[in-house]
Parts: structure tokens; C-alpha cells; sequence
């Protein structure tokens, strides 16, 4: 198999990882902490605790997963055809 | 209506038909064949561009009208499902990503459909379909999109809806006929910088208008405390239907042909994760903002009646008017960066797919380009026309446009590019599957309410998936050597 699929291959089940860790950071906030009757809720910056979590902070967590993946973990890798390999 | 609102418009406007300007004296210069830089700007898009030109062309006038419209409404819990689509930033690339990239090169693949044709054995079927579907489904979200805008730049500017409609037309098709895609990503930049900044100033005037975030929020709960709960207004946002939107508006993107066609025209692996790390923010940013602007507006302006103008009355009463302009120019640039997307990948599937595929294989470098230009500019036009008086069934077809052509082309092309056993079989039984259980389940959906509690794509991306791995491994089962 050309060596470059190999590179892809990971990098692809990195993105299917990182879709699952998001949704169930985003999932357990929003109904974890949302559940509670409202009289209950706490707030952070004026934002109810469920949303500050599951989607601020959620958010600014990806993207900085996201910039320590571009950096760090994925490969530079020529998209052209490298002789006669086909 | 204000003149002052309308002039940082007609700037907006002069900017993008120099783009096109620009763009056309590129394809005059290139080397790579007028077919490669026409409709996918000869690859060589940047990491930004290609992050812009994603969220731009996702981004469509329902993510800028309609989506704080609903905010305004059903409150938090709709902030919550939006941002759902801060996914698509990364999902998209890294899912197709690089093996995308190099088979697409590797084929010479112009258009998605190029792809799948090289991948499908050449099979017929499988172009035909993919080619009717998209072109069908497509045309009708177009010209769905161009409604949007005529009627948008009707209620800012007040002029006639024919009116506004034949600018806003003009307006598109000039920049898209002359300078094909490259101009399109291009322009989507600028728009997306436009709807960056836009929703930007206006969160910022909301909150000031408000009396700060804490202030706002307890207004929401002396009106109605559910409006702070993930379950909309009156608790009809189900867990289950919120999170069915990942779905939707999240992985189930990689499916739509306008974000695929994408994962293809970038330069190298360096474009691809600066787009990686700029789209993921840039989405996140907008969608946030602009849904929160959403809802924080009900307690400025209670009480309006049609919520898809929230953004512009809003706009209109608390910023100065030069700059609700600037703001203003966001949702039409949103609408535009739409429109002009599916208007190039329509005439691409128009001219490569059935043109040089079926009709006329042989035809020279200047016949395609002439056919290029017409069939851009007539398709523009007829979209034109449809859009004064849009039919019933336009507005029908348009109803599956995005689920639809999720549920067919997610499985052909996401497993056709990572199992090797995928087939033509696979591929042509998954895409019927989509679209026919997509439309059944829309009417056993108005009728009985919502199967299982989710959004209508679901099921038929989990079918669409069974047919493809069973009429794959059943019909002349084959491994596929890449």
C-alpha cells in the first residue's frame, strides 16, 4: 500500500475520535448539568454553568485540540505522484 | 431606507466584482487546463481561503436568518443544537482529508463525480445518479438561496422584490461566469470575513444594549425560565432531536458534494491544516455569536412576529446606520457565498459529467470553455427566472436538498475511498436507499411526529450504510486495489 494512505488512514481515525470525544463533552455538559431545575442552576460570566461548559469552553477546547493536531500530529505529505509507482 | 445602510453594501458589492475580475485574468494565465482552474481554481487554494470558502458556502442564509430567528424563539436550547456544526470544521478535512487528495489527483478527478466514476469501475449507474441527484437537488437549494436574497436585499434597501432579485442576480453571476471558482473560494473569503466581523460588532452592541450578559439573562428568566434550559421554550427540544442534528449539520456534511469538491482543491497538506485549525474556529466563532444575538435580542426587542428578521430590525434599531450596513452585508454575503458554490458545482456536474463524459469526450480545450461560460450563464438565468414565481416542486425538492444528498453520497464516497471492498452495487444501492427512505420517512415524519424522536436524516444515513455493505459484499464481491 502506498505509504501515504498509511499517514491518512490515522489521520482520518483521529478525526472520528475527536468527533466522539467532542460530542459526549458536549452532550454530558449540556444534559448533565442542564437537567437540574432551573431554579438550581449556577452561572459563569452572566451564562448558565451547562452552556458555559458544553459550548463555550467546549469549543475553545477543539480548537485548541485542533491547532495542537495541525502542529504536532499531522504528517506533511505530497499529494503528487512519485514516479512510476502506480 | 437610509442611504447610509446601503453604501457600505454597494462597497461590498465592488469588491467582489473585482475579485471576479481578478480571477478571470487568472484563468487567462493558467497552465494547468482551463477545466482544472475553471472549476476547481487549478488546486491551489491556501489553508485560509479554503477554510472560508467551507464555512462560507455551509453557512447559508438559514444559519444567518433563520438560525437566530429559532434562537430568538426557543432560546438556549437552540444555541446548543447550533453549535453542533462547530464539527464540520475539522470532520470534513480530516475524514476525506489526504487520501481524498491524493486519489483526486491521482485520477485526474475534477468534480466528485470524477472521483466516484474512476473508483466505481466507470459504471454509468453510478455517474448518471450521482449527476440527476445532484444536479436535481442542488438547482432547487439554489434557487431556495436566491429567493432568500432577493427578498433580503428587498426588505433592507425596500426596493421592489424583481428588483432586488435581478441585482442580487446580476450581482452573482457576473463574478461566478467570468472568473469560475477560484473567484468563488476567493469571494467566499471576503464574505466570510464579512460575517466574522459582522455578528462580531453585533453580539458586542446586543450585550451593551442589554445591560451585560448577567442582566440579559435574568430578564430571560422573569419571561421564561425554560428559555435558559437546553429544551427550548416550552421543552420541545428533545435530547435525542438536538443531538440527531451531529448528525445533520455535523459528520453527515462530509456527505454534500459543495464541501467535497473542496476537500479537493487545495494546494498541499500545509493548506489543509492551516484550513483544519481557521475553519474549526471561524465556524465555532459565527455560529456562536450569531445565535446568541439571536437570543439576547428578545429581551431588546420582545414581540416580533416573523423571526427570520430578528437580525436585521435589531441591527437597524441599535447600531448606527453606516455600520448596521457593515453588519447587514453578512447574511448577504452568506446567502451569496451559497449560491455562488452550487452555482459553479451544478454547471461543473452540467459540463463534466454528462458533456465531456457522454455527450462529446473529444471536444477541444476551446469548445469546453465556451460550453463553460454559456452553461454557468444560462443556468444563472433560468435560476433567475424560477425564483420570480419559484414552483411547487422546487420548493418541494428543496425540502431533501441537504439531508438528501447527504444520505446518498456519504457512504459512497466516505467508504469508497477507506473499504476496499465497496463496489458499484454498494455505492448505486446506498444512494437509492438515502434518497427514497430520506423522502418516505420526511412524510411518515409531518404525519406522525418524529421516528425514534430524531431529526429525519438519521435513519436514512443508517440504511443508506446497510445497503452499501450489503450489496457490496454480495454482488460480485471484489477487493479494490487503490
Amino acid at each position: 500500500m502506498d505509504p501515504r494512505f498509511k499517514i491518512a488512514h490515522r489521520e482520518a481515525l483521529i478525526g472520528v475520535g475527536l468527533a466522539i470525544v467532542h460530542f459526549i463533552w458536549w452532550f454530558g455538559f449540556a444534559y448533565g448539568l442542564g437537567s437540574a431545575p432551573v431554579e438550581e442552576y449556577k452561572y459563569i460570566l452572566g451564562f448558565p454553568e451547562w452552556f458555559f461548559y458544553s459550548c463555550i469552553v467546549g469549543f475553545l477546547l477543539v480548537s485548541l485540540t485542533v491547532i495542537i493536531l495541525a502542529k504536532f500530529v499531522l504528517k506533511d505529505v505530497s499529494f503528487e505522484e512519485e514516479g512510476d509507482q502506480l | 431606507m437610509n442611504i447610509q445602510v446601503i453604501i457600505p453594501m454597494i462597497l461590498f458589492l465592488g469588491i467582489i466584482f473585482f475579485i471576479g475580475y481578478w480571477s478571470s485574468k487568472k484563468i487567462g494565465e493558467s497552465t494547468g487546463g482551463f477545466l482544472q482552474e475553471y472549476f476547481l481554481g487549478g488546486r491551489e487554494l491556501g489553508g485560509f481561503v479554503l477554510a472560508m470558502t467551507m464555512v462560507a458556502t455551509y453557512g447559508s442564509a438559514s444559519s444567518f436568518l433563520g438560525g437566530p430567528g429559532t434562537a430568538y424563539t426557543m432560546g438556549f436550547g437552540w444555541v446548543l443544537l447550533s453549535m453542533t456544526q462547530v464539527v464540520t470544521g475539522y470532520f470534513v478535512l480530516l475524514i476525506l482529508g489526504k487520501k481524498f487528495a491524493i486519489l483526486a489527483r491521482r485520477y485526474n478527478a475534477i468534480t466528485l463525480i470524477d472521483f466516484l466514476k474512476v473508483r466505481y469501475n466507470n459504471s454509468t449507474a453510478v455517474v448518471l445518479l450521482a449527476a440527476a441527484s445532484m444536479i436535481i437537488f442542488l438547482f432547487s437549494a439554489m434557487t431556495a438561496q436566491w429567493v432568500g436574497g432577493g427578498r433580503l436585499i428587498e426588505s433592507l434597501t425596500g426596493i421592489k422584490y424583481t428588483t432586488a432579485l435581478f441585482i442580487f442576480a446580476v450581482s452573482v453571476l457576473v463574478y461566478v461566469v467570468i472568473g469560475g471558482f477560484r473567484a468563488v473560494a476567493v469571494t467566499d473569503a471576503v464574505q466570510g470575513g464579512v460575517m466574522v466581523i459582522g455578528t462580531l460588532i453585533l453580539l458586542i452592541a446586543v450585550i451593551i444594549a442589554g445591560g451585560g450578559v448577567p442582566n440579559i439573562m435574568q430578564d430571560l428568566l422573569n419571561e421564561n425560565p425554560n428559555l435558559v434550559t437546553p429544551y427550548g421554550n416550552d421543552g420541545n427540544l428533545s435530547m435525542a432531536y438536538v443531538s440527531s442534528f451531529w448528525i445533520l449539520v455535523g459528520v453527515g456534511v462530509v456527505g454534500l458534494p459543495q464541501m467535497a469538491v473542496r476537500a479537493m482543491s487545495y494546494k498541499n497538506s500545509k493548506s489543509m491544516h492551516r484550513a483544519l485549525v481557521i475553519g474549526t474556529i471561524v465556524t465555532g466563532f459565527i455560529m456562536l455569536n450569531m445565535h446568541l444575538i439571536g437570543v439576547f435580542a428578545r429581551t431588546i426587542m420582545p414581540g416580533i412576529e416573523v423571526p427570520d428578521t430578528v437580525i436585521p430590525l435589531v441591527a437597524l434599531k441599535i447600531l448606527p446606520a453606516w455600520l448596521a450596513g457593515i453588519v447587514l452585508a453578512a447574511p448577504l454575503a452568506a446567502i451569496m457565498s451559497t449560491v455562488d458554490s452550487l452555482l459553479i458545482l451544478v454547471s461543473s456536474s452540467i459540463v463534466k459529467d454528462v458533456y465531456i463524459n457522454y455527450l462529446n469526450p473529444s471536444a477541444s480545450e476551446k469548445t469546453v470553455k465556451r460550453i463553460s461560460f454559456g452553461v454557468t450563464t444560462i443556468l444563472g438565468s433560468i435560476v433567475f427566472l424560477l425564483a420570480l414565481n419559484p414552483p411547487d416542486l422546487l420548493i418541494f425538492l428543496n425540502l431533501f436538498a441537504f439531508g438528501g444528498l447527504e444520505a446518498a453520497f456519504i457512504w459512497p464516497v466516505v467508504l469508497g475511498l477507506y473499504w476496499s471492498y465497496g463496489n458499484k452495487y454498494g455505492a448505486i444501492a446506498s444512494m437509492i436507499s438515502g434518497i427514497v427512505s430520506y423522502i418516505a420517512i420526511h412524510f411518515y415524519n409531518q404525519v406522525n411526529g418524529n421516528l425514534f424522536g430524531v431529526h429525519t436524516v438519521v435513519v436514512p444515513v443508517i440504511l443508506s450504510l446497510v445497503a452499501y455493505i450489503i450489496f457490496s459484499l454480495l454482488i460480485k464481491r471484489t477487493k479494490y486495489v487503490y
